[in-house]
Parts: structure tokens; C-alpha cells; sequence
């Protein structure tokens, strides 16, 4: 437990030195996608709920806070409640809706409901089409600290990222945390021990679904625009990827998967000249503007030969039975 | 003449464009539901393995010129061995797991075909022209019924027909519903059921090639044409339910029609009816409307 309590602090101490030796937007895009795979992997790897709608929670919340600041110009801070409570709203539709199919039919409805609203977000007049909301401002905080400065806009998504991580640390070893464990593990038991589970599942839903929010209010935030991209399908199957490559139902495991994704995409040009230039391919080169290759492979990888993912993995091995 | 002051010819046309892309619902949730009853398996790559088929079409005749007919044969066989590997070598060891992992790998091979495709021709579409045959159009009279159009709704029926003929009524039918119902029992009585099940999922896309070469004279061939028509189809499943073919068929079929009025009505809404109707479905009959609550 001490062990783990200074592994915490010394992540702590290395976020916040980070800013000084890392690019700024890219620290702030992986926190905003770690904090959004966290609250995918609350359904997925801890009520044992695949939804592959979360696209719609996290584009809806960037799509609200970018009007809310841009067109209705509310501050920051309600900015990104709007987001919070777009994304949870979202959330409760789709889920009262999934939740009464299981398995295989939940994934579907999630994923159909929320091809839905990329068609809304496309033809509605307040999202900007096929353009989206550019240049959404950032604002200050509480009026006094101005964020257009990336150092302390860095600062500020970092306490929300590490405040919204505490809060789903807390949800998962909490009571309800362990109900919603139960009904991952053995969904009849939990009813004939009667939890009302459906309950149980919609609201673990709306709070993953608000937590995706904030992540992509948080990402209008730093990136300044909220677009179609956000709210297409593929955007569910990334934070689906990076949950299946950190670790399903693992508490970091989320996190790792959002750095190396990001990392992947961002230094994927590079590998693709280097694969190039050792194999004389000049395909490889193509490599950088084709990421789904790479991703598509990448999941074909892990379903077949890794499922439990990086940390999954390491956590296997550390407890792996003594040799004699 | 005009039907709630629309011209009679634009309603009629936009019924039968509802009933093309009913066509196409319907041949893809069939597969879908021939693949699920027998593998568990949601195929999501079964959107990509329709643009396969297309795209088979469309190379068929630019590098080697073959025509659409031989085509229409060939692709569903091509993409139906490229089908059989992806079971053999991939989807064989995810049947024990959880279902959700066998989502996970047909998304993955969807993302890494349309990467490819996209890699080599781009985003945007290649034109296939319609077969000589087929060409132009026949006044009936009250309306101009475009050849090819009519071409695709009648071969669509009858191969969802043949299909639902062979699974329902014949002795191969009956290895495969059992095969559903209970394989362990099956394979008992000495019938080869993994044979069965890579036969099956090789059937079920090539289906999905065949709606492919059918789409590409109507729509341009595009690598991500099959994403955009594979969810619609999985709302589709949802709303039918996929326990029974006919009922695939006819959900197919009937929601192509309701997007076609919407297209005449509401046209703000054609895009979205479908997903609306599923919400619907949900809210009232959870099993769907051709399914069994268990």
C-alpha cells in the first residue's frame, strides 16, 4: 500500500514537472484521452459493458462546450459543465435504451445510437457542419488566470484529470463499485441477491458517459474546436483500442493505453520513413496518412494474443506463481 | 397525378431508391444473421467485405476487363475464401471467449481493409458503369422503372429467397439450424460442425460481395462505403431481431421502403429514421420485432 501510495506521488511529481521537457498540447491531449479510455474502461472492465457509442458522450460534450463558449460566450468553468452535463445526458438516453439488450445487441444499439447523433451534429445549424466550431476560446480561470497560456491551461487540465481519475478510483473500490463488479462477474447472481441491476448498469453508464464528457469538453479546451471527428465511430473504436491495449479492468492500464496510441499516432510518419528506408518499400512511406492500418493490426494483435493488455500483462506476470 | 401533393413519378421513384437500399439491408442482415445463429459472432467486417466486393467489380473490369456478369459470380467467391481464411486463421480461436472479442477482431480486420483500400485509391469514389443490359429505363406507364434498379431488387429477392428456401426447407438447413441450436449434439452425430461453421461464415460474406458488385453501377465505389451501410444494418438487426432469415428479410426490406417515404416527406430525417425506429422498437418490444425473448 505505502509502495503504491509513492508510486502515485512520484507520477504526481513527474506530471507536473513534464511541461518543462514534453510538447504541452501533446501532454494535454494524452491527459484528456487517458481521463476519456478511464471512463470507457468503468463500464467495460468493471461492469463488463462494451459500448461503442462513447464517441457520442465525448463528441456531444465538445460539441456543447464549444458553443457554449464560442456562440453563448459562458466562461470556462461553465463551459465545461455543459459539456459534463451534455455527456451525461447523452449518456442517460442511450443507456435507458441499451440497457434493456445484452451482449452483442447492447454494442450495436450504443454504436447505432450514436451514429445517430454524428447525422444530428452533421445537418444541425449550431454545430458548423462539416467544418465543426473553430477557434473556441479558452478563456480564463475564475477570471483571473489566463489560460491562453499553454503552461497554465496545463496545470488546470491536469488537476481536472487527476481529480476525475481519484473520483473513478473511488467509484471502483467503493460499495457500488463492488455491485457493479458482482454483475460483471455473474449478472443472475446479482439480481437473485436483489440488486436491482439494471439500475446499477444506467447509472454506471451516465457517469462514464459524463466523465467522457469532460474529457472532450477538456480537449475542445486545449485543441480550440470541436469537429465531426469527434462524434464518428471511429472515435469509439480509438478509446475502445486504447482500453484493449493498457488493460481492461485495470486501473492504469487505461492511461498507458492512451500514451501509447497517441504516441503511435504521432510518431507513426517516422516509423513508416525508417520502415522504408531498411526495406526499401516506398509503400511504408504512405504509412503516417493511413493510421487505420496500424490501429486495424494492432487490435487484430491483441484480441488474438495479448487480451489482457500491457498492464494486464505485467500484473499476470508479477503474480505468477514461484518457479519452485 | 400527385399523392399528398407530391408527383406521382418522384414518389414512386424515391419508393423504389427505399426499396434498392432495402435490398441491400436485407442481404447484409441476412448474412449477419446466418453468421451470428451459427458462430456467435457479430461480423463488422462484414461492411468492409461488401466494399471488397465492389471494388473486386470495379478492378475486374479496369485491369483486366472483365465484365460485370462474371464479376457478379466471381467476387462473392473470391471474397468467400478471403472470409473462409479469416476464420480459419483468426475468428477459430475466439469462439470460447466472450463475444464481445469477436466484435473486437472484425472491427480490427474492417479498420486494416479499408486502411489498404484507402491507401491505394483514396477517400473519394470510382465510377462502375452499368452493364450494357441493363441499361436505361422502361416506361410502365404510370412511372420510369430504371432497369438496373429493378435489376437489383429482383436479384436481391432471389437470393435472399434461395437462401431462406435452402436453410428452412432442405436437409443441409436442417445440419445448420441444429448446428445453432445445439452444435455439441450435432457434431455427435457425426456431422463435421467446424466445417460447417467456416463454410458459413464464407457464405455470409460472400452475400455481402455479392451486395457489393450489385451496389457499385448504383453508387461510387468508395473504400468507405461499406462502413457508412454496416451500422444501419446493425440497427436493422437490432429492430428485426436475429433469430429468424425471413424476419431479416422483411425488416430489410420494409426499412429501406420507410427511409424511401421519409426521403419524400421529411427528407431532414431520412438519415436518422432508421436509428429512430430502433429506439422505438426498444422501448416496446425489447427482443425485436422477429425475435425470441429467452
Amino acid at each position: 500500500m505505502m509502495n503504491k501510495k509513492i508510486g502515485y506521488g512520484l507520477v504526481l511529481l513527474a506530471l507536473l514537472a513534464a511541461p518543462f521537457f514534453l510538447y504541452p498540447i501533446l501532454l494535454m491531449k494524452v491527459l484528456c484521452f487517458a481521463l476519456f479510455a478511464c471512463a470507457f474502461n468503468l463500464l467495460i472492465g468493471y461492469t463488463g459493458l462494451l459500448s461503442f457509442g462513447h464517441a457520442a458522450f465525448f463528441g456531444g460534450a465538445a460539441y456543447a462546450t464549444g458553443y457554449a463558449l464560442t456562440t453563448l460566450g459562458w466562461p470556462m468553468e461553465l463551459g465545461l459543465l455543459a459539456g459534463i452535463v451534455a455527456g451525461g445526458v447523452i449518456g442517460l438516453i442511450v443507456g435507458a435504451l441499451a440497457i434493456r439488450r445484452q451482449g452483442i445487441y447492447f454494442t450495436m444499439i450504443t454504436l447505432a445510437l450514436a451514429q445517430m447523433l454524428y447525422f444530428v451534429c452533421l445537418q444541425a445549424p449550431f454545430t458548423g457542419g462539416e467544418d465543426g466550431l473553430q477557434g473556441v476560446p479558452r478563456g480564463t480561470l475564475l477570471g483571473i488566470v489566463n489560460l491562453s497560456n499553454d503552461l497554465n491551461l496545463y496545470y488546470v487540465v491536469l488537476a481536472i484529470a487527476v481529480g476525475a481519475f481519484a473520483l473513478i478510483v473511488r467509484t471502483v473500490h467503493s460499495p457500488f463499485g463492488q455491485v457493479l463488479r458482482a454483475i460483471k462477474e455473474n449478472e443472475p447472481r446479482a439480481i437473485s441477491l436483489g440488486y436491482d441491476v439494471n439500475r446499477y448498469k444506467l447509472l454506471a453508464f451516465v457517469l462514464s458517459a459524463a466523465l467522457a464528457g469532460l474529457a472532450g469538453s477538456t480537449k475542445t479546451l486545449v485543441l480550440g474546436f470541436a469537429t465531426l471527428s469527434d462524434v464518428h465511430w471511429s472515435m469509439s473504436g480509438l478509446v475502445v483500442l486504447m482500453v484493449l491495449v493498457g488493460g481492461m479492468g485495470t486501473i492504469i492500464g487505461p492511461i498507458v493505453g492512451a500514451i501509447v496510441i497517441i504516441a503511435l499516432e504521432n510518431k507513426l510518419g517516422e516509423f513508416g520513413n525508417w520502415m522504408a528506408a531498411v526495406t526499401t518499400i516506398d509503400w511504408f512511406r504512405s504509412i503516417g496518412e493511413s493510421v487505420t492500418i496500424v490501429t486495424g493490426f494492432i487490435f487484430i494483435v491483441c484480441v488474438l494474443a495479448f487480451r489482457r493488455g500491457i498492464v494486464g500483462e505485467v500484473l499476470a506476470w508479477a503474480k505468477r506463481p514461484a518457479a519452485h | 397525378m400527385e399523392i399528398f401533393g407530391i408527383p406521382l413519378q418522384a414518389f414512386l421513384s424515391q419508393l423504389l431508391l427505399g426499396l434498392v437500399n432495402g435490398s441491400f439491408y436485407a442481404m447484409l442482415s441476412l448474412g449477419l444473421a446466418v453468421i451470428f445463429g451459427l458462430l456467435n459472432v457479430i461480423n463488422f467486417a462484414h461492411g468492409a467485405l461488401y466494399m471488397m466486393g465492389a471494388f473486386l467489380a470495379w478492378m475486374g473490369l479496369n485491369y483486366f476487363g472483365i465484365n460485370y456478369w462474371v464479376m457478379l459470380m466471381a467476387a462473392p467467391l473470391i471474397v468467400g475464401a478471403f472470409g473462409i481464411i479469416i476464420e480459419k486463421t483468426m475468428l477459430r480461436w475466439l469462439y470460447k471467449l466472450d463475444h464481445l472479442y469477436g466484435l473486437l477482431l472484425t472491427f480490427g480486420i474492417t479498420l486494416m481493409v479499408e486502411g489498404l483500400f484507402r491507401s491505394f485509391y483514396g477517400s473519394s469514389g470510382q465510377p462502375y458503369s452499368t452493364p450494357e443490359l441493363l441499361q436505361g429505363a422502361t416506361n410502365l406507364g404510370f412511372m420510369i422503372l430504371p432497369n438496373y434498379r429493378a435489376w437489383i431488387v429482383v436479384a436481391s429477392l432471389l437470393v435472399c429467397f434461395a437462401t431462406w428456401f435452402v436453410i428452412e426447407k432442405t436437409k443441409l438447413g436442417a445440419y445448420l439450424r441444429a448446428g445453432t441450436e445445439n452444435p455439441k449434439l450435432v457434431e455427435a452425430f457425426g456431422i463435421n460442425v467446424p466445417l460447417m461453421v467456416t463454410l458459413t461464415y464464407g457464405f455470409g460474406v460472400a452475400l455481402a460481395a455479392f451486395a457489393g458488385v450489385l451496389a457499385a453501377p448504383v453508387i461510387q465505389v468508395s473504400p468507405l462505403m461499406g462502413s457508412n451501410l454496416i451500422i444501419v444494418v446493425f440497427a436493422v438487426v437490432v429492430i428485426g431481431g436475429m433469430g429468424s432469415i425471413m424476419g431479416s428479410i422483411l425488416t430489410g426490406l420494409g426499412l429501406g421502403l420507410i427511409e424511401g417515404l421519409t426521403r419524400v416527406f421529411y427528407p431532414e430525417l431520412s438519415a436518422t429514421v432508421v436509428f429512430i425506429i430502433m429506439a422505438i422498437v426498444l422501448m416496446f418490444r425489447p427482443a425485436g420485432l422477429f425475435g425470441k425473448e429467452k
